[in-house]
């Protein structure tokens, strides 16, 4: 009962991504009514789920490599830190990113520990967040040239270009749900990966790994999450942010699917090893983001108009304040969780020799 | 499944273009029959378009009632279904006009029927290349603009042949002024059918921009 306590604020984190970024997927497929809520809402819930426990590994691993929380009491501060820091932001109406968030979050508890923050990781992250739109947006300025290139062409009949779209945003969708699933698991349930205590469980034969259980849990929390309160939010993204049209809704699913994806693959990343060639860095990334970053690109294909920059200076700006404000609140509350509330946040061994540590005996006794 | 219905669908919109298309050749050749003073062609011609229209009115409501009851199309469908109301004004007017040409059987002055039958040509003519612009609509938008241009020269052409027409009537000394009143109506009501097909050049000019990607 009490690891599922600790979980919870991962749980929450799934919550929200499964609120608020699953309408990124399907946002304008539901707005514009082609396709039923109910059908986006079930194949987004069972390729969250896939994505996350075939794939979720690899952003988790870099995740992990940026700090390993080590206590499970820290890590649900952390997963909370994060949460009340996109909570925070979104009441606000800033743009925030549970990746960004949860990075900050690490970062905090990596001070709070006294470890030093692995530099190269956090460049690397930082790099992928700057890249992913502009990849997104480069994707999606092909593909809008591609597929009018191919309407002209082929002189698709409007009635068979509409059953098309639609069986194209189902199964994009599909792909763009599994690979939300995959990137973005290690948000939600990364830091608790080394600390929870699930033991591998044989089902009919089939192994399942405590990890694996753990990314269904945060899977099924995002499913939760999309049933319950995406409606909402699609409905407002379809129709608040751009009018696209819903060939144009799915380029932008489609290139949004693939840079989730092209950041999460580790069968890719092996590929790409095994062929001498570089690889990409699997590191979870801002759905939101890569989404304005694809319709940016069609705006760009249509000439560059209409593109609104004060949207990209608040998305930059977000690069930086969240991961900020995330580090602080995490520091701050894994100081009262620890002190006031006297739960281990990190492992006593880390402690030794440790000036905060010192700090905080002073603090516990005085 | 879902494309044997899309399937069908194409087909029912093909069929009512194609009612259109056909409705205007039989209108011209309807008004040549009235003018020639061939009855029997021209009643039969009338029956045709009647039966034209009655086509084109069941094909627009099957679609429409399909279009909606299996939410297709949800972008366009309602500009799909104004371009086909619209259109449908087309193919009324024109059996309208044959019908009262069949009942109020104008007496048309020898000298006049020349500049009648010119009109009928020229308003059947923007009837056509709107058709075809529809059918470009539905397959390929960008080419829309090539047959737009065609209907709007087709009915200012019929716009100047109606009025030539009402002059050369009104000038005339030896009509009544009741006489001159009953052709310029008929004048006007075919130039009417060009009009109608400008108005669907119209929606077509605002709707082929919504439907680019």
């Amino acid at each position: 009962m009490l690891i599922l306590l600790f979980l919870s604020s991962g749980l929450f984190l799934g919550w929200s991504l499964g609120a608020n970024d699953a309408s990124n997927i399907f946002g304008t497929a539901v707005s514009t009514r082609m396709v039923k809520f109910y059908t986006a809402a079930i194949v987004a819930s069972i390729f969250v789920v896939l994505g996350a426990i075939v794939s979720g590994a690899g952003t988790t691993h870099t995740l992990g490599k940026l700090g390993a929380v080590d206590m499970i009491a820290g890590a649900f501060m952390v997963a909370l830190a994060a949460a009340v820091t996109v909570f925070w932001m979104t009441k606000l109406s800033l743009p925030v990113s549970t990746s960004q968030a949860i990075v900050g979050a690490i970062v905090g508890w990596n001070i709070f520990a006294g470890k030093t923050t692995d530099m190269h990781a956090l460049t690397k992250i930082a790099s992928t967040w700057v890249m992913s739109p502009i990849l997104a947006a480069a994707f999606s300025f092909v593909f809008y040239l591609l597929f009018k290139k191919i309407l002209e062409v082929w002189k698709i009949h409007i009635f068979r270009l509409d059953a098309y779209t639609r069986i194209g945003l189902i199964v994009i969708g599909a792909f763009g749900a599994y690979s939300l699933g995959a990137n973005n698991i290690g948000n939600v349930m990364g830091v608790f990966v080394s600390v929870a205590p699930f033991q591998s469980l044989d089902l009919m034969g089939l192994n399942i790994s405590g990890v694996s259980q753990l990314f269904l849990l945060g899977g099924l929390a995002i499913a939760v999450g999309i049933f319950t309160y995406s409606k909402r939010v699609m409905l407002t993204v379809g129709e608040g942010v751009v009018k696209l049209t819903p060939q144009s809704a799915l380029i932008v699913v489609l290139s949004q699917s693939i840079i989730l994806f092209l950041f999460a693959s580790k069968g890719l990343e092996a590929w790409l090893l095994g062929h001498n060639l570089p690889t990409i860095p699997l590191v979870p990334v801002s759905s939101s983001q890569v989404v304005v970053g694809s319709v940016l690109g069609i705006g760009l294909a249509h000439g560059g108009r209409g593109i609104r920059f004060r949207v990209l200076g608040k998305i930059a700006s977000g690069w930086v304040t969240t991961p900020v404000i995330a580090a602080v609140i995490s520091f701050i509350s894994l100081f009262f969780l620890q002190n006031v509330f006297d739960q281990q946040v990190v492992k006593p061994s880390d402690l030794i020799g440790n000036h905060k540590a010192v700090n905080l005996e002073t603090a516990h006794h005085g | 499944m879902i494309f044997k219905k899309t399937k069908g669908l194409e087909l029912q919109m093909d069929a009512f273009l194609d009612k259109i298309s056909e409705s205007g050749i039989v209108f011209r050749r309807g008004v040549k029959n009235y003018l020639k003073n061939d009855e029997e062609e021209f009643s039969r011609h009338l029956e045709h378009i009647r039966k034209l229209e009655h086509e084109a009115d069941e094909l627009r409501k099957a679609i429409e009632t399909a279009l909606y009851t299996q939410t297709l199309v949800p972008e366009s469908r309602g500009d799909i279904l104004a371009l086909m109301e619209t259109s449908d004004d087309v193919i009324d007017r024109a059996t309208d006009t044959l019908s009262e040409l069949g009942i109020e059987r104008p007496k048309i002055p020898e000298e006049f029927r020349d500049g009648y039958f010119e009109l009928a040509r020229s308003t059947v003519r923007a009837m056509e290349e709107m058709v075809k612009a529809m059918r470009a609509f539905m397959r390929a938008p960008l080419n829309v603009r090539d047959y737009l241009h065609k209907v709007y020269h087709w009915e200012k052409e019929s716009d100047r042949l109606a009025e030539e027409l009402k002059r050369a009537i009104f000038a005339s000394e030896d009509l009544h002024l009741s006489e001159k009143i009953h052709l310029r109506y008929f004048a006007l009501h075919i130039d009417t059918i060009a009009d109608k097909a400008e108005d669907v050049a119209d929606r077509l000019a605002i709707y082929t921009i919504k439907r680019s990607i």
